[in-house]
């Protein structure tokens, strides 16, 4: 079999396995369904994922450490990961090999000739890299030691693999002065911390989020397969512009994304540059006929000097070489290597942007009393500043979430926010289901760490601590109908699902029609005059008549005849006593105490534009700062 | 040179031949295509559908009440009582069971249908030879989920039913004839098309605002659509229900009672046992027993009043002569 052959099996078998990890984050227990599917693998596998997760948050969680087992057989075998496995690789490959196909050999080895442009994406690498270990400084201070080490080895990792400057003590000043500038800052403000940034262009999260939130939805409207109604995600526009303007890039530069943009090949372009086995010329001269720059896929100039952080194993130049010439060997290609052309200026000054990304963008007040009421995070997430360390804004926890209350931020929550998971209670089918905890078993980097069923309802031991809390829910007096209407309703006081209901009512008394003259009565039918009434439209249970200081409830209404259903305490008026129809309503009100915040008023609300009864975050359970009733305090 | 001339003249011919072609076709659909009136109000309505009565001919104004802490029993009784099943399902029968699947709460807290109870049902129902068995809602929370944590969906599956979950396909619009509330309102119609039979079996719920959830409360569920407005006139929309559907039989599942905290409960300290299990015909009289279960009498109740003035039943239900079984 041709080398290319068993490249493109894998890279179709990891790609099909990745789509049917997409399709199988379902809920349930059939065989395509959720069950014990690593639905996770890819993400994990991604070792940017997991080296920024240990950065900003201190820990590799749960499987993540598959990033580690990557890493380290890149330093043996190169990208590996990138030619063979990475199903967002396999799709630039494929969409790649399209656009190259019918080209001339000419025009191919131009469009594969190494680029400047290429730099671009160590460059986003250090960005990402330096916003992960913004805080790191302080953070060692505390004793995160495994996260302080992983930074100290990639300050190392940059430093080896970027080209000296010119005017090297000076440089090196501006470094030191750089350096303690950083760290000084970090050990004293009081604010700031180190978000996960990558999730926005790193690969896995990248196609993850594309496929769960805007293909499956495309593709499962129709089968049903997935969800038994339609899915909508809002802000799916600008996730799908992002992934089809990537794939679509591959038609004027193969494996543009790869290339320029993917800050996960960077870094395992600069771990896999001195990898043990690697592409190279076997012989430095050969006929130089270029049908292997013209096939290469990284635009690593095989033919000439090879630069092995741009290859991403495809091996279309061994498959295609007439005199055999390059071999996937033990040693340097003999047409000599080239690192890749990293100007340390440029890398620094991409950390340091990274750096000081979280303390600007902090600087908005986020995470201090600024901070944005809605976003009603999913249950078990960490606060907020915790949060932003973890998230890797992947779409899995949107994806898997039953109802499809679980939404991405869209970009006029921030950057820090974009494409991580809020509640909106408008969409899907439901609020958030009081007995669901899909969302905090499938997050794999913990961001929403993992809870039973019995601490989100506040049960077992955790009876003492109540049930988590995403926010509560607050009405909107206005919009309400029976507030603000006379209307009665309690839509929202019937769905609420805590026992006993967070949303009690008080019955108020509104009296919608007067004027009217009490006549002659026969047992429970009463004449009246004055006005004549519309037949039965006081008839519906909900209309009293008043006299007095008593009230009746009419159950039946002529134009001048009323047919009442009397209490105790009703005395039949005298005719000519002056009578009122009053509307007996029961009026909603939240109780802050047990309301959890799950958002099923709002889903149910009839108001059905902004409804009159809304969650935000206030009273999260994640944010103590956030709390808002005083314990002990009040009668109850 | 006039044979150069005349090709020109052919291809001058050819071009203008094409050029006239496109004309006469871009004008030609502009015409087609042309409306003078712009929309309508009314635009997009889709042809209403008409729900049949399910009512079985000879089985009016029956009755039964079984007292009875044992569900699948208590069943097996009234049934008998009312007739038999197969007074109501014979052979080649398609049959629906509606049941209140509204909330992805588990079983044992009472706010939905009972897992148990549907399985009898399903399995009576094949046994007197219908060829299908549906179980179906719309509920209000995820349907999925409902159906599965309220263990309806693998309880009907495991009997032999077909457990149909909405979808926007399944919903056509209906308009009650004479109704003053539902018109042209998106009815779970999919289920029921083509049904000989409709069974309604619901729990015995304390309700808020309508004071009481039974079997017509039940028929909420066949509605789609944003549904939630109907509060505003709770016992209008429960006594239009009534007259909407004309069921085969309704079964109201009091052998505990949501007491406190309904429709959804969520407590077992919600729960009552009141160990009753009421069938009938007349989904007033029904209904109208199973308010007493939560303490209230008919009259207290409007929508049983309004129901009954519709002619959907009566609510003097010991006037139906109820066949009173004792199961201990």
């Amino acid at each position: 079999m041709r080398i290319v052959t068993a490249r493109r099996i894998s890279q179709g078998f990891f790609l099909a396995l990745f789509l049917w990890f997409c399709v199988v984050a379902t809920v349930g227990e059939r065989l395509w369904q959720m069950r014990g599917w690593p639905v996770n693998w890819f993400l994990e596998l991604d070792p940017l994922t997991g080296l920024t997760s240990l950065l900003a948050s201190g820990s590799l969680y749960a499987g993540l450490w598959w990033g580690a087992a990557v890493l380290a057989l890149t330093l043996v075998v190169g990208r590996f990961f990138c030619g063979w496995v990475c199903p967002f690789g396999a799709m630039h490959q494929f969409v790649g090999w399209l656009g190259a196909r019918s080209k001339p050999l000419k025009e191919r080895v131009q469009r594969n000739a190494p680029h400047p442009a290429q730099q671009i994406k160590y460059f986003l690498l250090a960005f990402f890299l330096g916003a992960a270990m913004s805080d790191l400084a302080a953070r060692l201070a505390l004793g995160q030691v495994a996260a302080s080490l992983a930074g100290a080895l990639v300050l190392g990792l940059v430093l080896l693999a970027t080209r000296k400057g010119q005017g090297g003590r000076a440089y090196a000043l501006a470094v030191g002065l750089v350096l303690v500038a950083w760290l000084a800052w970090s050990l004293l403000a009081p604010h700031g911390g180190a978000w996960l940034l990558a999730g926005l262009l790193d690969p896995i999260p990248l196609v993850s989020r594309s496929v769960n939130l805007v293909l499956l939805p495309l593709a499962d409207a129709p089968a049903r397969v997935a969800w038994p109604e339609p899915r909508f995600y809002q802000g799916a526009g600008l996730i799908a512009a992002v992934f089809l303007a990537a794939l679509l890039l591959n038609l004027w530069r193969p494996r543009f994304f790869c290339r320029y943009v993917c800050p996960t090949g960077a870094l395992l372009g600069l771990v896999g540059r001195h990898a043990i086995w690697r592409v190279g010329k076997v012989e430095a001269r050969c006929s130089a006929c270029l049908g292997c720059d013209g096939a290469c896929s990284g635009a690593a100039r095989p033919a000439g000097r090879l630069r092995p952080a741009e290859c991403v194993l495809c091996l279309n130049c061994l498959d295609g070489c007439p005199e055999n010439d390059i071999a996937f060997a033990a040693k340097l290609s003999a047409g000599g290597e080239a690192a890749p052309d990293l100007s340390r200026r440029r890398v620094l000054a991409g950390l340091g942007l990274g750096l000081a990304a979280p303390p600007i963008l902090t600087l908005s007040g986020v995470l201090g009393t600024n901070w944005n009421p809605a976003l009603v995070r999913p249950p078990g997430s960490l606060p907020e500043s915790e949060f932003l360390r973890r998230c890797l804004r992947c779409g899995q926890c949107m994806r898997v979430c039953p109802t499809g209350v679980l939404q991405p931020v869209g970009p006029s929550f921030g950057l820090e926010a974009l494409w991580t998971p809020v509640l909106n209670n408008t969409i899907g089918t439901s609020g958030c289901q009081p007995r669901c905890t899909a969302c905090s078993h499938v997050c794999p980097s913990a961001a929403i760490r993992p809870i039973s069923l019995d601490e989100k309802l506040g049960k077992g031991k955790y009876a003492a601590q109540g049930p988590i809390r995403l926010g509560s829910a607050f009405l909107d007096r206005g919009r309400c109908l029976p507030w603000a209407m006379d209307r009665p309703c309690i839509v929202c006081q019937e769905n609420c699902p805590v026992s006993p209901k967070a949303i009690f009512t008080r019955v108020a008394w509104e009296t919608v029609l007067g004027g009217l003259i009490a006549g002659p009565a026969t047992g429970n039918e009463l004449a009246v005059s004055g006005k004549a009434l519309r037949p039965a439209a006081l008839a519906s249970g909900d209309y009293y008549l008043q006299a007095g200081g008593a009230r009746a409830r009419i159950a039946a209404n002529g134009a001048h005849s009323l047919g009442l259903t009397p209490g105790a305490d009703w005395r039949t008026p005298a005719p000519g006593a002056p009578l009122s129809v009053a509307v007996r309503l029961q009026r909603p009100y939240v109780d802050p105490a047990r309301c959890t915040g799950c958002g099923i008023c709002q889903h149910e609300c009839p108001v059905s534009g902004k409804r009159a009864i809304r969650v935000s975050a206030e009273n999260a359970t994640r944010e103590r700062s956030h709390s808002l009733l005083l314990k002990g305090a009040g009668p109850g | 040179m006039s044979r150069d001339l005349d090709m020109e003249r052919r291809r001058f011919l050819l071009r203008a031949g094409k050029a006239g072609l496109g004309m006469a076709a871009t004008l030609a659909l502009s015409w087609w295509a042309h409306d003078s009136q712009g929309p309508s109000a009314g635009i997009g309505q889709a042809e209403g559908v008409k729900l049949p009565s399910f009512a079985v001919k000879g089985t009016e104004r029956r009755l039964a009440v079984v007292k009875s802490s044992h569900r699948v029993p208590a069943l097996r009784a009234g049934l008998e009582a009312l007739g038999g099943i197969g007074a109501f399902v014979g052979a080649g029968h398609k049959v629906v069971i509606k049941v209140n699947a509204a909330f992805a709460t588990p079983p044992a807290l009472g706010a939905t249908s009972n897992p148990e109870l549907v399985a009898e049902l399903v399995r009576l129902c094949l046994k007197a030879g219908a060829v299908k068995v549906v179980v179906t809602d719309n509920p209000i929370n995820d349907p999925a989920s409902c159906f599965e944590l309220s263990g309806i969906g693998p309880a009907g599956r495991a009997a032999g039913a077909e457990v149909v979950l909405p979808h926007p396909g399944a919903f056509r619009p209906y308009t009650l004839p004479g109704g003053r509330l539902i018109k042209d309102w998106p009815l779970l119609y999919g289920p029921l098309a083509g049904a000989d039979r409709l069974i309604g079996l619901a729990p015995v719920k304390d309700h808020h605002r309508s004071q009481a959830s039974v079997t017509m409360k039940n028929w909420y569920g066949l509605l789609g659509g944003r549904r939630n407005v109907f509060h505003q006139d709770i016992n209008g929309i429960i006594s239009e229900l009534g007259r909407m559907v004309a069921p085969s039989l309704v079964i109201a599942d009091g052998v505990t009672t949501l007491a406190h905290n309904g429709p959804t409960g969520g407590s077992l300290e919600d729960l009552k046992p009141t160990d009753t299990l009421i069938l009938g015909t007349d989904q007033v009289a029904v209904d109208s027993v199973a308010v007493g279960l939560l303490g209230l009498k008919p009259a207290q109740v409007p929508w049983l009043g309004l129901a009954a003035q519709a002619g959907a039943g009566t609510t003097d239900y010991e006037s139906l002569n109820p066949t009173k079984v004792e199961l201990g």
